[in-house]
């Protein structure tokens, strides 16, 4: 039976033929395991239209559907926890589906032993969250597993919004000619996270830029700006989330290296560590694609918000080479950006 | 970001790439020593600024595409074994062995962690007395003196449950092997900028008497880099073979004496052999029988384990300058960073990595290499 599900067929389509951490790291091995196996399994047009919310048509009213789960360790870095980090996640996934966030739901993998305090902490965290976004969490799950098969806690989140007539938000819709703009300095997250988990000591702390962007995405579409698609750049950064959306609306995005916004403590540590911040994540920022004539107007809008102060054009999208994705080094040279592997590793020396 | 912008500035670029473009009366070949300064040169596009008639070739700094296969055979069967917890620099982990690499063996439930220095590899071993702690001690003379740090300390604290793998290699003799082939083609080197910090610059004087052949001592960032290949075509225009220091900032002439001391008290030097390129005399670091109970390989028992290359990855001739990355076969279809045939294509500081990552040609592209070969061989052995 299950022979004539595509995604399903024997042997694997992949190797090596096991899990490795790289399949979720966001880049060319993940997007591989979506395409070969999720994606032929589940084929259906919301699924197919590859966004960061599927938007379904229930009795005439578009709704924005999507989950996401939290495994984040440390649980509590500078900047977040991993409690707002669950409600900010699964907002922005629906924010940047053009929708207004409205209902989540909470899904708890608790290990034995895990102390009731710090889940207090937690939860308490995710319903200050979810006030500020102005969601209410109405249903949930509570599962626990032996000591030793997790680690500590895991949060799942599912969430949906209503998204406004008259928007239409989708990679297809990013069209030659379009600004790429970035509300804020990338990297933030990434390098928040890894100075607590590596016991890396930096003279200036990174916090991480954890926090919703649903205001943002309806700062851009109340002004009237043509927002062609948005994305949050999580895992991966800012250059898979070009990658991906240059692959998927076949279109060339050109960057330009000297205009991405990237924060003095962020570059400092990246330089160290041999990364690369536009591949490191953020938790607090989309990218817009939008109309180029309105470029200026939507920086202004977005510059008008809090968390949108460092809005920045970033780059343009071009005809060719389609697919891909170049940067515009400050040496006045073109190079490719390319989609990575897996997670960045730190290099030697 | 100071101190980094000024040298990745391209209105300072443009003027030194003129100044080289006017010193120029005959076509040259620059060899960058360093993968850390190939993929700078890659990354910024480097090479295209540059007259066409100035070549820069690639060199084998790259500690990682140099390790052979059978150690890193070794490492994975150290790192199956149980009790053992195995640390690493993290771009040792996507390095292929004859069968899998160090991810793989991570999946199956081996204990692989990244670390950011010996010294935390160290602190591991004195949180886990019961377990067995290895290090992979890859590296050239930059990394050495902080393995050799690590070693001292497990020693003088009697940590019993430490110990490393080394593949230690040394970059002059390397060099020599280059420059010891009657066909090279390299004018002049870029020697690596922070292996010289450790080491100075003396040990290259020698070597640029013997070949005639100007070694400037090179940083690198972008207009390091720039200013580098104009003292060198300087030279070779001027008929002159110095070392020059080009890294001043960083490299002084006696490199750094504390480093240099500790190195000799715990390395002594020993032949290695190269991956991709062969057994190469004198030109690799191993512990000294003082500190033989740290040996890894030994420890373990694995020094018979033996490794098989790819028949078809031609690292051998990208690491000697033989080849230009896309000008291998196999460059982007049947090895990918995904699914390496050798280690150039999955390390930090490899060139089929660099070329890959920042110059792959879609179909139609814009990004297109100039891909070119370069046909002279080398001694593949026993080079003195």
């Amino acid at each position: 039976m299950t022979a004539s599900i595509p995604g399903l067929s024997c042997p694997s389509p992949l190797r090596p033929d096991t899990i490795q951490m790289a399949h979720g790291g966001g880049g060319r091995t993940m997007r591989e395991l979506l395409e070969r196996l999720l994606l032929p399994a589940f084929a259906n047009p919301a699924l197919d239209a590859r966004h960061d919310a599927a938007v379904v048509t229930l009795d005439r009213t578009r709704v924005a559907f999507t989950t996401d789960t939290f495994v984040v360790h440390p649980r509590f870095f500078p900047g977040g926890d991993i409690g707002s980090l669950a409600v900010y996640g699964t907002v922005n996934d629906l924010a940047m589906g053009g929708a207004r966030p409205r209902f989540l739901t909470c899904s708890l993998i608790l290990e034995e032993g895990f102390p009731i305090e710090e889940l207090q902490r937690v939860l308490a965290s995710m319903s200050l969250a979810a006030r500020r976004c102005g969601v209410a969490i109405v249903t949930g799950d509570t599962k626990v597993v032996d000591r030793g098969h997790g680690d500590g806690l895991y949060i799942n989140t599912a969430g949906i919004g209503l998204v406004p007539e008259g928007v239409d938000i989708s990679p297809r819709r990013v069209a030659i000619g379009d600004a790429v703009i970035v509300s804020g300095d990338v990297g933030r997250h990434g390098v928040a996270v890894l100075s607590v988990r590596e016991g890396l000591a930096f003279e200036t702390p990174v916090q991480s830029d954890c926090a919703p962007v649903h205001e943002l995405a309806a700062a851009l579409l109340d002004g009237g700006i043509d927002v062609h698609c948005l994305r949050d750049p999580t895992r991966g950064g800012l250059a898979s989330v070009l990658n991906e959306i240059a692959a998927d609306a076949q279109v060339a995005i050109e960057a330009v290296e000297g205009d991405i916004p990237v924060a003095e403590g962020v570059a400092a540590a990246c330089e160290l560590l041999g990364l690369d911040p536009l591949y490191v994540a953020c938790e607090g920022r989309l990218v817009a694609f939008v109309d180029g004539t309105q470029a200026e107007a939507a920086v202004a809008l977005l510059r008008a918000q809090p968390e949108g102060q460092g809005a920045a054009v970033i780059g343009w999208v071009r005809e060719s080479p389609a697919g891909m994705v170049t940067l515009r080094t400050r040496m006045g040279t073109q190079r490719l950006l390319d989609l990575l592997s897996g997670e960045q590793l730190p290099r030697i020396c | 970001m100071r101190f980094l912008d000024e040298y990745r500035d391209g209105g300072t670029a443009r003027p030194l790439v003129e100044a080289i473009r006017r010193l120029m009366t005959r076509p040259w070949s620059l060899m960058e020593v360093c993968g850390g300064q190939t993929h700078s040169i890659v990354r910024y596009g480097l090479d295209e600024l540059l007259p066409t008639d100035l070549s820069l070739i690639h060199g084998p700094g790259c500690p990682v595409c140099v390790t052979p296969v059978a150690l890193i055979d070794q490492a994975l069967a150290i790192a199956a074994k149980p009790g053992v917890i195995f640390c690493s620099f993290g771009d040792m982990l996507r390095v292929p062995g004859s069968q899998r690499d160090l991810f793989g063996v991570k999946s199956e439930g081996a204990d692989v962690r990244v670390v950011y220095s010996p010294l935390d590899a160290l602190a591991v071993a004195e949180r886990n007395p019961g377990q067995e702690v290895v290090f992979f001690a890859v590296g050239f003379e930059t990394t050495a003196p902080a393995n050799a740090m690590a070693v001292s300390l497990a020693k003088r604290r009697g940590l019993r449950n430490f110990s490393i793998l080394v593949s230690h290699v040394l970059v002059p003799p390397a060099m020599e092997a280059i420059m010891a082939s009657p066909r090279s083609k390299v004018d002049g080197f870029l020697a690596a900028g922070h292996v010289c910090a450790i080491m100075g610059t003396r040990e290259y004087g020698p070597l640029a008497a013997k070949y005639r052949v100007p070694i400037v001592v090179t940083g690198f960032e972008p207009l390091d880099l720039l200013q580098g290949i104009h003292l060198c075509v300087k030279q070779l225009e001027e008929g002159r073979w110095e070392v020059e220091n080009q890294y001043a900032r960083l490299v002084r002439p006696g490199g750094n004496a504390p480093a240099q001391a500790l190195l000799r008290d715990v390395f002594q030097v020993v032949p290695r052999t190269w991956r991709g390129i062969g057994p190469i005399a004198a030109s690799g670091l191993g512990l000294r029988p003082a500190y033989a109970a740290f040996d890894a390989a030994t420890r373990f028992g694995v020094e018979a384990v033996g490794g098989r290359e790819s028949v078809e990855c031609q690292s051998g001739l990208v690491l000697q300058g033989l080849l230009k990355p896309p000008g291998c076969p196999a460059f982007g279809t049947r090895c990918t960073p995904e699914h390496p045939l050798g280690a150039t294509m999955v390390s930090g500081e490899g060139a089929c990595a660099a070329y890959h990552r920042y110059r792959r040609a879609a179909a139609g592209g814009a990004v297109a290499p100039p891909a070119q070969s370069m046909p002279f061989p080398l001694p593949g052995a026993g080079v003195p």
